[in-house]
């Protein structure tokens, strides 16, 4: 078979190798595993938002049957070295992430005592026993007042409130505002929400008291950096210390940072000698994993008399919640809001300072698209604010200033650099595909009629797949930039390929046997690909912004190509022909032209296990097996364009969308189902953000969303079907032409749909500044309009 | 004692009453396909067929079951021979993570046996107490949808 004729894999519409099983009810999830004589853990939280600990008395919850271990921070403390999440950032204040409180509480739900017990049934008997005395310490949940100087201090040590502080600065703002024609600003607000992954965290810890070896099962994102964590919070050596993410339902974020939980299960499982677990219910999920976005964003917007963009200025105000979170810390959502606020545009002078204020709420985390949701938000709706100053469609505004083919690479206002990417051809892509102009005509028919629709684009760029030039979060001194690959052919001519990265729903089992079976020459159900094991590789950090594909994709090729070399190599000496003769195709290799070949598994018995074939040099010079990284360096740009087509019901305020499409440039597509489903998955969280989704907490910090009848996500009745167009922009400087795209989606919805209702309510004048726009947040602001 | 029947097969176990529907399948009988997401009956992970009709069995008590017929996903069909949901969603690309699934699989066995399912809305009504955060439902439409059209094909 020759080289063209064989079957092209990395493009393919490939089943994927994951769902068999997942189907079947044979996943195994942490709270499928079972270990013999495991205990259970439940803990008494605070219900307090910000309070001193006075007394805890849990003598009762000892004496009731079924536990076995009563710990609160006192018990612990010898146990373990403290953690808080660093950074090289100036003005920035770390605070310690406690695994159980001590002295003081901080936000609702934090965990003050661990009740260990024979099963979860009898642990919460016990917690309900637990006295925790508390006096209250005052109300520090307003960001804003928090700001401000001589506000209660959440953390003493700190000495601030105010634990990030940046600012970015190109040009002369003021100059460019106080000359500017046009001048469109003002302060949006974009309210907290929850990743709510369908399946709640856990962990299962267990140690080895012959081997002194501990395991912890996770439902992390991140398990070699648990993994690096622990290691120095325990005093384990990392070949003592294994962190292994089984199947893990949906993360988006929220599983992606080390969690107080998973310290204490290690901890109790050391000292006890018995495995134990601990699993969040949802309660536990939406008090206490990591939120998203809870933004105030003050921004206006200058542009000359042609709509040109002359200059940018915001000031952010990020609740950031009670901890900067390990190891992103606190800066890692309001920071981006600034480092993405100027777009995919051409800015020539941009001022903005984002502040992270500690509040006694949940911490905030890096939840799906960090930071770019409510850059993209409040960017998008200054540009149609400023479209509708100037009587410009709001499609030509864009088209004005977006970047241009020829101004790549292009440095961003905030300092990004834009590497070549489909800018122009994801606005063009999204206004052919949605056929803007025939929308525009049905929707001035629909208002004619007095009917409430709208229609609104969002355009983004983000930058995905970052390598080691670039940290996720600023100053942070733990290197993501980089990912390996280990591809062994074994004895049986088995294909095991190793990775870092930990897949939980993106598909990366099927992708990235997909890119190795494509270049070492097997089938894709050849290879079984082994991730979320922090004992397999030397180095890994795990899955989180828009980064597997890229970096684990391009070490897979990397790798794959150097393991191919090899068997081509053992292949001619086999074969007795020239190398340049021989390739590899769907399991076989083979002498070109000819009838001569050999399966893997025949080679792999040739090289490893039949004595005499190959020389001795030979074989000692052939090991099946290579291990290589990728670092992409700066990373990959990802644009995208969506359009939004929204019809609200003028006496129930339900928002309806009738079309949605998304152009996205994602580089070279590995499967289309899967980069499909990315941005439907996304697409339907950025709807719950836009739509519904909203943590609510009382003047005293009390969640009163803690249940999902409370917290809204959205059905399949209120999401509607979507149209996705793939731009495959070649990539400069990339092994594989993959970009990032596994957040985009989110990042684009809030903006195309606030975009939209404002449009749809044009006749009325209201601009949609508020975030989550809830049926009765129009029914206020239409009602006050119509006054 | 309570005794019920769980994919044809019949069980007879002491439990106590406070044990829910779903920790009894999971824990007591091993049948950890059926996911428990909230407790609170609202994300459908859990769902089962009980005497014909899809339940949330953390909402129930192993108790309540006594006497009944339960399916889980466990039924439906096996990792080397799916039945045809399954297959249309690995073929449509249904599920992500997958932790919803076989909730959402057993929802959907019981809406194909029960309802025409003649519009896309219809198939997304019956979902709409199944919660997936994963695939924006977009992929578990269209595999539904399949499965209408190859039994209207083959004669229902």
């Amino acid at each position: 078979m020759e080289a063209e004729a064989r079957p092209k894999i990395i493009g393919a519409r490939v089943q994927r190798v994951e769902d068999p099983r997942l189907l079947a009810g044979q996943g195994a999830f942490i709270d499928d595993l079972n270990l013999p004589g495991t205990l259970h853990v439940a803990f008494a939280r605070s219900d307090h938002a910000h309070a001193r600990i006075v007394d805890i008395d849990s003598a009762d919850a000892a004496r009731m049957p079924g536990v076995v271990a009563v710990f609160a921070a006192a018990d612990i403390e010898g146990l373990m070295q403290p953690i808080r999440a660093t950074s090289r950032m100036a003005d920035y204040h770390a605070t310690e992430l406690p695994v159980l409180a001590r002295d003081k509480v901080r936000y609702v739900g934090e965990s003050v005592v661990a009740v260990v017990a024979e099963n979860r049934y009898l642990a919460e008997d016990a917690v309900e026993r637990i006295v925790i005395t508390y006096q209250a310490l005052g109300n520090a949940i307003d960001p804003v007042a928090m700001a401000e100087p001589g506000s209660p201090l959440l953390h003493e040590d700190a000495g601030t409130n105010v634990i990030v502080s940046r600012t970015f600065m190109r040009g002369d703002v003021d100059e460019a505002m106080a000359s500017a024609p046009i001048r469109v600003g003002d302060t949006f607000r974009m309210h907290r929400k929850t990743p709510t992954a369908m399946e709640n965290r856990g962990y299962l810890a267990a140690y080895d008291q012959g081997r002194r070896s501990l395991t912890l099962h996770s439902t992390s994102q991140i398990p070699g950096i648990v993994r690096d964590a622990l290691v120095e919070m325990l005093d384990l050596p990392g070949n003592r210390l294994r962190v292994v993410a089984p199947d893990v339902g949906g993360g988006f974020g929220g599983k992606g940072a080390l969690y107080p939980e998973e310290v204490l299960v290690c901890i109790v499982a050391r000292q006890l000698g018995r495995p134990v677990k601990w699993l969040s219910d949802r309660l536990e999920d939406l008090m206490t994993t990591n939120q998203a976005f809870d933004e105030i964003v003050e921004a206006e917007l200058a542009c000359d008399d042609e709509g040109h963009i002359l200059g940018l200025r915001a000031e952010v105000i990020g609740d950031v919640g009670a901890y900067s979170i390990y190891p992103w810390t606190a800066a890692i959502e309001p920071v981006q809001v600034v480092s993405f606020m100027p777009g995919p545009y051409r800015v020539p002078s941009y001022w903005a300072r984002a502040r992270a204020v500690a509040t006694s709420k949940t911490p905030t985390g890096a939840y799906r698209g960090v930071g770019r949701p409510i850059s993209t938000f409040v960017m998008e709706r200054l540009m149609d604010m400023a479209a509708a100053k100037l009587s410009l469609d709001p499609l030509e505004m864009r088209r004005r200033n977006m970047v241009r083919a020829e101004e790549f690479p292009y440095k961003s206002a905030s300092g990004i650099v834009w590497d070549r990417a489909g800018f122009m051809e994801c606005l063009d892509g999204v206004a052919a595909a949605a056929d803007y102009q025939a929308l525009r005509q049905q929707q001035a028919q629909a208002r004619a009629a007095g009917r409430w629709v709208g229609i609104g684009l969002a355009s983004y760029a983000e930058l995905t797949g970052l390598g080691s030039r670039i940290a996720v979060a600023p100053g942070m001194p733990v290197n993501t930039g980089t990912e390996s690959a280990t591809i062994r052919i074994d004895s049986t001519g088995a294909v095991t390929a190793y990775f870092g990265i930990a897949s939980h729903g993106q598909g990366l089992e099927t992708t990235l046997a997909q890119v190795i079976a494509e270049e070492l020459g097997v089938r894709v159900e050849d290879v079984a690909v082994i991730h979320g094991d922090s004992a397999v590789v030397a180095h890994g950090t795990g899955t989180f912004a828009s980064r597997s594909t890229v970096l684990a994709g391009g070490a897979a090729i990397m790798s794959a190509r150097a393991v191919r070399e090899k068997v081509l190599e053992a292949a001619s000496h086999l074969l007795e022909a020239d190398v340049g003769d021989i390739d590899a195709a769907n399991g076989r290799v083979f002498v070109k032209g000819t009838d001569r070949g050999l399966s893997f598994r025949e080679l792999a018995r040739g090289v490893y296990s039949e004595m005499g074939r190959l020389p001795k040099d030979v074989r000692e010079g052939i090991e099946l097996e290579a291990t290589r990284m990728y670092d992409p360096y700066f990373g990959t740009t990802s644009p995208a364009s969506h359009l939004a087509m929204v019809e609200i019901d003028p006496e129930t305020y339900q928002v309806t969308i009738q079309r949605y499409v998304v152009a996205e440039d994602c580089g070279r597509v590995i499967n289309p189902l899967i980069a499909d489903g990315q941005v439907h998955g996304g697409v339907a969280q950025g709807i719950g953000a836009a739509l519904m989704e909203e943590v609510v907490h009382d003047e005293a910090g009390q969640i009163l969303t803690a249940s999902l009848m409370d917290y809204v996500v959205p059905t399949a009745a209120e999401i509607p079907s979507m149209e996705v167009i793939h731009l495959e922009t070649e990539l400069p400087d990339n092994i594989g032409g993959f970009r990032g795209m596994g957040e985009g989606g989110t990042i684009g919805a809030p903006a195309a749909l606030a975009n939209a209702i404002t449009d749809a309510l044009a006749p009325l004048g209201i601009n949609i500044n508020v975030l989550p726009i809830t049926p009765e947040r129009l029914f206020r602001l239409i009602s006050k309009q119509q006054e | 004692m309570i005794r019920l029947t769980v994919n044809g097969v019949a069980y007879e176990r002491e439990v106590e009453p406070r044990l829910l529907l779903a920790d009894f399948l999971r824990h007591d009988l091993g049948l950890t396909g059926t996911h428990v997401g909230c407790e609170q009956g609202v994300c459908g992970a859990c769902t089962v067929i009980l005497n014909g009709n899809s339940v949330r069995s953390c909402l129930c008590f192993a108790v309540q079951a006594d006497g009944c017929e339960i399916e889980t996903v466990e039924g439906l069909g096996s990792v080397d021979n799916l039945n045809p949901l399954q297959k249309a969603f690995q073929e449509h690309h249904a599920l992500q993570c997958g932790f919803c699934t076989p909730g959402m699989l057993m929802t959907g066995v019981d809406l194909l046996r029960k309802y025409p399912l003649a519009t896309d809305a219809e198939i997304r009504e019956g979902l709409s107490g199944n919660l997936c955060r994963c695939t924006g439902y977009e992929h578990v439409v269209q595999a539904i949808r399949s499965v209408v059209a190859a039994e209207a094909e083959n004669g229902g």
